[in-house]
């Protein structure tokens, strides 16, 4: 560009405090029009509330916000809206009974006006999707939508407000590779057209990417900014951490017995997402089998037969060289397998529970907690402090509701709890989506220790770069068909890719056997 | 066979619209606040504190339409309690609307002794009479049954009309409709949350007033205890009934209310003296239940109902 870059946006020395804690340290950024700037910090470094200062929905304890040139009044968020700074948050804002069309129209005109405007507002968003390639139906129920789709909507709500300045909050950790690459191709249309971003992840290849500039947030201080021209990702990684991040070193594996295996399982469709077909996996001990392939192909199918929540509708599951005839969730963590569930608020945790009720949750049965029907409190907490210090969960205590604790934190909890009963079988769904390098590192170092004491691990994961660290033998998923192993170092990212997009699966027959 | 023929008079379906006119008035107010994702079980006894306000203005000397506003402004303060304790408060919404049903019925049950001290038998008001439509009224079965109603019925009508519009064609309808659905959602845009919420229930709660107003000043003439007799939670099932939906919600009262009236036309028929009367009193209630197993399967309930919302809460 030859003209002067003008300055869309201004934070002047924010500060924010919460109690004891600054969450905040008069933090001072600026970005120009057309420029993306990407905001790196580990969880719990002040993004968050950096960005909800930003949007007027906290008030800073001092400092301004500007945008292009023009001071906003704090704590306001209707201000911000007006001058064009809009927000997809992590957690999507949307009304699943809603339309798409409804969605995005919400609060656009004056509540007191008299109509909705509805044939021109169709217009436009028909005009805004084909213009940056947001392909999506005005007339759809949000519910019914992907989420990548659902993202879409997100971004249509804010340039259907004429956005300035986007801030996007971790826009990739929901999609698939594909829908990443669509959103990052929608973005660079955007940016052409004068759109400022601010763009937070953990993904340090995607900040690469897309963005310009990084800034980098430690404890609530800006660290520094570089060009991304001029910088790499384990350099991006230092700054963020303060530390060199270096992943942890894998050794060659000594497989053993096979712990557990899958023989034919075939299970039903549910809905749109295909069943397994004939799928048969084998678990062995001290070795990570991982699990590559786009969400949504199987791979909850495959984690719920082996926690005992899917019953295959043929093919048998063999534990130990034995066939297994009734199968419950409970009889999977009797036998040894520990799950680290995909989602960690949903199904791996209860929000209001405090640590030490969420710590013996699969176990409050074990007489190491319970003895003829009474729980023993003072045991629990010992284990739960346990945990917390073994794990560094950082919290303000074990009587702490888990809801209060950041996604690394609540991970590592999740950690402990499966990690200390020595398990067999490790069942690891998306053990690290969300958390930041230093979180991600220790939860690989937990599971390569694991493989090392002769657990069998398997690694179920989307991110292609995970799976091929540390898995032994990469299996790929795709619409319920699994692919042969293949071992350590055999296939490159791009034929993997291949697999993903479910080519090979019909002469890779042959290869199997 | 006498029930067919009863079905085919035109004072039968008269007597449907009569009875269902209240219902329409207190469902439209109950399907406003739920939409706005607020269950208001206050309204029981919203209806009971209408009923009184209306006739009472009236008796005192105020016009017919002034009694009606008296009963909607008293219906809407109890609406602000009610929202209040809900909305900024985020109270369990069973127990304040429970609680403001009891608080509405017993304190109007005070104001009417005070009020009147020494009678024994209610006094009764002039009340809405009908008003037969010109051309209209003349249609056989259709004239008298539709269009030879008190204004306070063809009032009832017409809000059907109203509420769907503004719920569906409106921007504030739409940010109603969103605050039930996904509150995060509406303060994302920098609307207010409790605004519409409370908005809504005062709204809604004026209704169910006008509601109970139309038992004392246009079905009857006069104001006695227990006169709401259940009607209230009966709406709170046909907000279910009709999906949340104010044409579908219409189409429940006037179902149930046709129930009441056949009941009580079939005790003076020959089965009448074969089953016990206690039998037709519970037939509309049973058919309701029926009508709502079938209609209710595939409702959907606005995602948001009873779920407090606290801005900048995980």
């Amino acid at each position: 560009m030859n003209t002067a870059p003008v300055e869309a946006l201004a934070l002047d020395a924010i500060t924010k405090r919460f109690g004891e804690l600054t969450a905040n340290d008069a933090v001072s950024l600026s970005v120009n029009q057309g420029e993306v700037v990407a905001l790196l910090g580990e969880n719990g470094a002040g993004k968050t509330t950096l960005m909800n200062i930003l949007f007027g929905q906290y008030t800073a304890d001092s400092g301004a916000v500007r945008v292009f040139g023009k001071t906003l009044p704090p704590g306001n968020s209707r201000a911000a809206l007006d001058e064009g700074v809009g927000m997809v948050h992590q957690h999507f804002t949307l009304a699943d009974n809603l339309t798409v069309q409804e969605n995005i129209t919400l609060g656009a005109r004056s509540l007191f006006s008299p109509g909705l405007g509805r044939s021109a507002a169709r217009a436009r968003i028909v005009d805004l999707s084909r213009k940056f390639h947001l392909s999506v139906s005005p007339d759809a129920r949000v519910g019914s939508l992907s989420v990548g789709e659902r993202q879409r909507v997100e971004i249509l709500k804010a340039l259907y407000r004429d956005v300035r300045i986007l801030i996007l909050d971790e826009p990739t950790a929901v999609l698939t590779p594909q829908e990443t690459d669509d959103l990052f191709a929608t973005l660079r249309l955007a940016i052409a057209d004068g759109l400022s971003i601010i763009f937070i992840s953990h993904k340090l290849h995607e900040v690469m990417a897309i963005a310009d500039r990084v800034v980098v947030l430690r404890h609530g201080k800006m660290i520094g900014g570089v060009d991304t021209q001029d910088t790499d990702k384990n350099a991006l990684a230092a700054m963020m951490m303060g530390t060199e991040a270096t992943p942890p070193k894998v050794s060659p594996a000594t497989p053993g017995a096979a712990l557990l295996e899958l023989r034919s399982v075939t299970t039903a469709d549910v809905g749109s997402v295909p069943g397994l077909k004939s799928v048969s996996l084998a678990l062995q001990a001290g070795q990570i089998v991982g699990l590559a392939g786009v969400s949504g192909n199987g791979q909850a199918a495959i984690a719920d037969v082996v926690g005992g929540l899917l019953h295959p509708a043929s093919g048998e599951l063999v534990l130990n060289q034995e066939a297994v005839r009734r199968w419950t969730p409970r009889n999977a963590v009797q036998s040894g397998i520990a799950r680290i569930p995909e989602d960690r608020h949903k199904t791996g945790t209860i929000a209001d529970f405090d640590l030490v009720e969420n710590a013996i949750l699969e176990r409050y049965k074990a007489p190491a907690f319970s003895k003829a029907g009474w729980l023993n409190w003072r045991k629990s907490r010992a284990f739960a402090d346990g945990i917390i210090d073994k794990y560094d969960v950082r919290c303000p205590g074990a009587d702490t509701p888990i809801r209060l604790l950041s996604g690394g934190n609540m991970q590592k909890l999740i950690l402990g709890r499966v990690l200390e009963a020595d398990p067999q079988i490790i069942l690891a769904n998306q053990p690290v989506r969300g958390l930041d390098i230093g979180a991600v590192n220790y939860v690989h170092s937990q599971l390569l220790a694991a493989r090392a004491r002769g657990a069998a691990v398997l690694l179920i994961s989307e991110d292609l770069d995970e799976v091929m660290a540390l898995a032994d033998i990469i299996h790929v998923i795709a619409d319920g068909r699994l692919s042969p192993g293949f071992a350590r170092g055999e296939m490159t990212p791009a034929q993997l890719g291949l697999w993903m997009a479910g080519q090979g699966f019909d002469k890779g027959v042959a290869h199997a056997s | 066979m006498e029930i067919i023929e009863i079905l085919f008079t035109a004072s039968f379906w008269a007597a449907a619209i009569r009875i269902a006119s209240p219902l329409i008035f207190a469902t439209l107010g109950e399907l406003i606040c739920e939409r706005a994702g607020v269950l208001n079980l206050g309204i029981e006894g919203i209806m009971v504190a209408g009923a009184f306000a209306g006739w009472m203005a009236v008796y005192s000397g105020t016009g017919l339409w002034t009694g009606v506003c008296v009963a909607m402004i008293v219906g809407m303060l109890f609406g602000l309690l009610h929202s209040t304790l809900t909305v900024p408060f985020g109270l369990s919404q069973h127990v304040v609307g429970l609680g403001v049903t009891l608080l509405a019925t017993s304190s109007t049950y005070y104001a009417y002794r005070l009020a009147l001290p020494e009678v024994t038998s209610p006094p009764k008001i002039d009340a809405f009479q009908p008003f037969e439509i010109p051309i209209l009224s003349d249609i056989p079965l259709l004239g008298p049954a539709l269009f030879s109603q008190t204004p306070l019925t063809y009032l009832a009508f017409v809000l059907v009309a109203v509420v769907a519009v503004v719920l569906y064609r409106t921007p504030l309808g739409l940010a109603v409709r969103a605050a039930g659905e996904n509150p995060a959602a509406v303060a994302a845009q920098g609307l207010s949350v409790t605004a519409i919420r409370m908005g809504a229930v005062m709204a809604g709660s004026g209704l169910m007033a006008v509601g109970g107003a139309f038992l004392t000043m246009s079905a009857f003439d006069s104001f006695f205890f227990e006169m709401v007799n259940g009607r209230g939670w009966i709406c709170i099932a046909l907000v279910v009934f009709g999906s949340w939906r104010p044409g579908k919600a219409l189409l429940g009262a006037v179902l149930f209310a046709a129930f009441d009236a056949l009941q009580i036309r079939v005790q003076q028929t020959s089965l009448g003296t074969l089953i016990p009367y206690q039998i037709f009193l519970m037939m509309p209630y049973i058919l309701s239940i029926l009508a709502l197993i079938l209609m209710s399967r595939r409702a959907e309930v606005p995602a948001a109902l009873m779920v407090p919302f606290n801005k900048g809460e995980r």
